[in-house]
């Protein structure tokens, strides 16, 4: 079975011209496979730069040297080379990211900011926001609180609603940094599950996690990051 | 706004070298770019960088000094903008484009009312049934949240937020395919831009428009826009997919601009 994503010898550096053209290198040789149905997680210590590993397979940061390959709609690309448009044809039918912190529009009620995804691509509005309903539900968050912007929620709730977002769509990759950080361990039990059925829809995953009972629930591999490091 | 569908294979507008010099100063050089059906372009620098001169060369109101813009015509045709006839300019600028400027009193004709200001572009492309002119700009008035009871009144007498939305409304009631916006959240309050940017954000991905924005405000360029182009002296110095140059930034200019946002 073929890689759903493939990154060779990626590498990635910071040069910071306000700091004097400092340069900052963050990763070097990146060299993994992902392959369907399979959740692989990143290891290391703060900094080492495991973060910035998912941003550059979302095509977010750019990638210096190497190959992201990934596997989009039954051929690979690179997405180290790929244009912007191919970068958010991949981001809609292939690759979801649940990041750290949610970033939330203004004025955009809960239910909203988590149907989008399935809106943009096609699905119908009510459908959408059924679909959004109940993985809200699932994820604990009062009925009352979903006509309402996120802006106003605590961080947990503002957490489980960028869950809710990520996990709605059925796409064959899913990129997750630190997706239990701020959550009780009944909501980390919901995430868990969440993630282990994706798993079984065959959906491919990298995960960052600092839980190390929740990272035995859900790596199938670990991928040591601190391998990669750039430092010279 | 990211999630939107930018599909199309063939570009709807080239912007092939455009240079813009007034005597000694150069104030737009060698541009280069294409725009795609559904995709919104965010045109970023500080004052002075050129944008609006670019966004004017691109929108065919200032002769490029050298260089060409072109744009695919309804029937699929690819024509340079320096050559089509007064007839087909006139087509571009009252249907198929839209064009919002910062200061609404420059898109809208203050002194008539609302709904005539919506309906004037329709009258301009043939309608005229009175009642469906009425209704469609209603409609209108309605999709950019102005209560109805207000059509009979002049902008003169709306909100600056008002007069925006209005400015909107009159410029995509045509179905246009293109926007071209300079600027349009400047001036107005930030509750008041962050509805606006709401609903633009809206209607973009639900028309599949494509728009040209020109802003200095880089959240306006991340809440809006697929593709960034930053500008200074008249250059393009960086391009990319937007949240790549906004949380990537290289060059120097870029990192300045992306670090001197205040945190909210």
């Amino acid at each position: 079975m073929t890689a759903m994503i493939d990154i060779r010898d990626a590498e990635k550096t910071f040069t910071m011209h306000l700091q004097g053209g400092v340069e900052l290198p963050v990763v070097r040789g990146v060299s993994f496979q992902v392959r369907a149905g399979e959740c692989v997680v990143l290891s290391g210590p703060s900094g080492a730069g495991k973060s910035s590993i998912l941003k550059m397979i979302f095509g977010n940061y750019r990638c210096d040297r190497g190959r992201i390959g990934i596997c989009h709609e039954g051929a690979q690309i690179d997405l180290a080379k790929a244009e912007p448009r191919q970068i958010l044809s991949v981001r809609r039918a292939t690759i979801g990211y649940v990041s750290q912190f949610l970033r939330a529009v203004p004025r955009v009620a809960a239910i909203d900011v988590v149907a989008e995804p399935l809106i943009a691509n096609g699905a119908a509005r009510e459908h959408a926001r059924e679909q959004a309903g109940s993985l809200l539900r699932a994820l604990n968050i009062p009925e009352r609180l979903w006509a309402l912007p996120p802006s106003t929620f605590s961080g947990g709730e503002q957490q489980r609603v960028n869950i809710a977002r990520g996990f709605i769509s059925d796409l064959p990759i899913l990129l997750l940094d630190e997706p239990t950080a701020s959550l009780d361990s009944a909501n980390r039990a919901v995430v868990v599950d969440l993630i282990n059925e994706k798993k079984r829809g065959g959906v491919a995953m990298v995960a960052i996690v600092h839980d190390d009972a929740i990272r035995h629930l859900i790596a199938d591999r670990i991928v040591d990051v601190t391998s990669f490091a750039a430092a010279a | 706004m990211a999630d939107n569908a930018v599909d199309g294979d063939q570009p709807l507008l080239v912007a092939d070298g455009l240079s813009k010099s007034y005597g000694r100063l150069a104030a737009c050089r060698d541009v280069s770019f294409a725009l795609y059906p559904g995709e919104v372009l965010a045109i970023v620098g500080e004052s002075g960088s050129g944008k609006t001169t670019l966004l004017q060369l691109l929108s065919a109101q200032l002769a490029p000094s050298a260089g060409s813009v072109s744009y695919r015509m309804r029937d699929g045709v690819m024509r340079d903008l320096a050559a089509l006839g007064e007839a087909e300019r006139r087509f571009l600028f009252r249907t198929d484009w839209g064009y919002v400027h910062q200061d609404p009193a420059l898109g809208l004709r203050m002194a008539v009312s609302a709904g005539a200001n919506v309906g004037e572009r329709l009258m301009a492309v043939g309608w005229n049934n009175y009642g469906r002119i009425r209704n469609t700009a209603s409609s209108w008035l309605e999709r950019v949240e102005i209560d109805i009871g207000r059509i009979d009144d002049a902008p003169r007498i709306y909100s600056g937020g008002m007069r925006q939305r209005l400015q909107i409304a009159r410029n995509l009631v045509t179905e246009p395919r293109l926007v071209f916006m300079d600027e349009p959240t400047g001036g107005l309050d930030v509750s008041v831009q962050a509805r606006l940017l709401d609903l633009m954000r809206n209607l973009v991905s639900e028309l599949g428009l494509s728009a040209i924005v020109v802003t200095h405000d880089l959240a306006v360029a991340r809440l809006l826009s697929h593709r960034v182009m930053v500008m200074k002296g008249g250059r393009v110095i960086e391009t990319g997919l937007t949240d790549q140059v906004l949380d990537d930034p290289c060059e120097p200019y870029t990192q300045l601009l992306v670090s001197s946002i205040l945190p909210a």
